[in-house]
């Protein structure tokens, strides 16, 4: 499936396969402009995304200011590109928690099979009841608003989907003939998981994990718009989006702008796993 | 079908179960003293000790999960703290906005997507196709409470049709009327509806796809029927299964994402009542609230699961 990548670094063929396929290049273009975004906000930023001008509240675009200012005179797009960082940060560390223990129970699941996968699996349904807002809206009314509270809430919502796709794509490898013979060479149920199985598997989490960033960016988003997610002064295109509601007939630009670099991020990461999933899995895209 | 049923049922109450004992430690057992948190950090211990006996947090938890249960088995939510008045009562008033959101989203979803997606699949990697299938890519990427918020900005602030918000109820009681109502529910259904109609609009082309390149289709065909009339009366009856499946998971996000839209349009539905209780400690009613909006996803996929046999025997007869 994905002897490509699991061998070696990716070859030529590869590369120029990739550089062919629109959505690949599309999506990795703007997937990359999100990490430059944030990248170049921790050096430099037009004016500083903290400092309040209330003489030079909302400004529509101008040569200062290119995409305006907010109620409290703030740089628009200087708050941008910090919120980039945090979309960033949410969508890492919210991945992270899902891939880990997910594909580790995923893993767990295929390699054990029998109650072990059953009670996994069945775990992964109760968790499924609670769409990734929901869970964050219990987060929160126990432990308060948050950054923290909802990274955690997101990335336990992304703990079931992992451990689903993991499993269905181990149980796939686990009956290839190449797991009986290294069975037959003696090797034990954990060496193969990490030997054989993962490997093999690699491509399906990389793509899974691309939808999932774009989904943490989505939730993280709508957490925030609702005043549970990051919280001021930090900037986060979400909240900008709630605090750009109470001015839209004044200002209805500032409505606009964060939607679009959220819109912008998510339609990169999506494209980019659609590409990935057409690279990596030759057979995947066929049937498409 | 009785024993595919019965399997299927005995999964939804141990579903149900499961799902009821993750609120119960979460938003129960979790937070330690529930009292202190409804009363706040500067409630004197007295008023914190009374509230707590009032509520009957001095019993062992396994009997408050028991009594909280069969409580909600036969409509008892207890009483808000907030609100003081029966959890059932704000709710049953918050549905009525709510679940007719919910269904237009999903009326409009199923619309928009099924004919994207035949749509799209007739005109297989022709122009119709890639414009479709690019507006569906973007549809997917638009949070749906940004969307909102451009609906607001046409159809509110520059045209002037739909008023930004509120609701004015379903009854001329209330102040309303049906046709008033529907209205102002409208820009938030398709708000909630387009990014689902994205999503599923990729799903159903797909699933057109792969069916017409059965071999069944092309004697469909052979046997005089017009492509339009292979395409809906053989094709989309076999598609209908990924489709279905999506549909049920969408319905579990559609009601999620009242949560969002609800505030955007200053909704009085569960989800705003979900947001209010939050902000109000309230966690009685956010602890009925969610356990209600998790029944609700898992009934879905339950009448998912039986609406695969109907279209699908197969699966039935591999299940048992």
């Amino acid at each position: 499936m994905s002897a490509a990548l699991s061998s070696s670094a990716p070859s030529p063929g590869w590369l120029h396969r990739a550089l062919r396929h629109r959505a690949f290049v599309i999506g990795a273009a703007l997937s990359l402009l999100l990490v430059l975004a944030a990248a170049l906000s921790l050096v430099w930023t037009p004016w500083s995304p903290y400092e309040m001008d209330l003489a030079a509240k909302l400004q529509p675009p101008t040569g200062t200011h290119w995409l305006g200012t907010d109620a409290f005179g703030r740089d628009v797009a200087s708050l941008l590109l910090v919120g980039a960082r945090n979309s960033i940060l949410v969508g890492v560390i919210a991945v992270g928690i899902g891939l880990s223990i997910g594909t580790a129970l995923g893993l767990l699941a295929a390699a054990k099979r029998g109650w072990v996968e059953e009670l996994i699996m069945r775990l992964a349904d109760f968790t499924f009841a609670f769409p990734a807002i929901l869970s964050a809206i219990m987060m929160t009314a126990v432990f308060g608003a948050g950054i923290v509270n909802s990274i955690i809430a997101i990335g336990i919502f992304n703990i079931p989907t992992f451990a689903r796709v993991t499993r269905a794509s181990a149980n796939a490898v686990w009956s290839r003939e190449y797991i009986m013979a290294a069975r037959a060479c003696g090797k034990g149920g954990w060496r193969i998981t990490i030997e054989h199985v993962l490997p093999n598997i690699l491509s399906v989490l990389i793509v899974q994990a691309t939808i999932q960033f774009a989904i943490a960016i989505l939730a993280e988003a709508a957490l925030s718009y609702l005043g549970l997610g990051t919280q001021p002064p930090q900037p986060s295109w979400g909240r900008m989006l709630s605090e750009a509601q109470t001015l839209m007939f004044q200002a209805p630009l500032l409505a606009v702008w964060p939607g679009v670099a959220i819109a912008l991020a998510v339609l990169g990461l999506n494209l980019l796993g659609d590409g990935l999933r057409d690279l990596l899995d030759p057979r995947l895209s066929r049937k498409r | 079908m009785g024993l595919f049923f019965l399997k299927r049922f005995v999964t939804l109450l141990a579903t149900l179960v499961g799902a009821s004992i993750v609120v119960f430690l979460v938003l129960e057992i979790l937070p330690g003293n529930a009292a202190q948190i409804l009363m706040g950090p500067d409630a004197s211990p007295e008023a914190v000790a009374a509230l707590a006996a009032k509520l009957g947090l001095d019993q062992p938890a396994s009997l408050r999960y028991w009594q909280w249960v069969s409580g909600l088995v036969v409509g008892n939510m207890g009483d808000s703290y907030a609100y003081s008045s029966p959890v059932l009562d704000l709710v049953l008033e918050r549905l009525a906005l709510t679940v007719p959101l919910a269904l237009m989203a999903m009326a409009i979803t199923t619309v928009l997507a099924l004919a994207a997606g035949v749509y799209a699949a007739a005109r297989h990697n022709k122009l119709g196709d890639v414009g479709v299938m690019g507006l569906a890519q973007v549809g997917i990427a638009i949070p749906n409470f940004w969307f909102a918020i451009l609906l607001i900005l046409l159809f509110s602030v520059k045209l002037q049709w739909f008023s930004a918000g509120g609701f004015p109820g379903w009854t001329e009681d209330a102040g309303g009327s049906p046709l008033e109502a529907f209205k102002a529910l409208l820009l938030p259904a398709i708000a909630l509806a387009v990014v689902q109609a994205a999503i599923l609009a990729r799903i159903t082309r797909s699933a057109v796809l792969e069916v017409l390149r059965e071999d069944f289709v092309r004697t469909a065909r052979a046997k005089g029927l017009s492509q339009r009339a292979a395409l809906w009366g053989h094709v989309l009856r076999n598609a209908m299964i990924p489709v279905i499946t999506v549909m049920g998971l969408q319905f579990a996000n559609l009601l999620a994402g009242t949560i969002v839209v609800e505030n955007v349009f200053y909704l009085p539905g569960l989800g705003r009542l979900i947001f209010q209780s939050i902000a109000n400690r309230d966690l009685i009613v956010v602890r009925n609230c969610v356990m209600l909006l998790a029944a609700m996803v898992v009934v879905v996929n339950f009448v998912v699961d039986i609406l695969y046999a109907v279209i699908d025997p197969r699966v039935k007869a591999s299940d048992i």
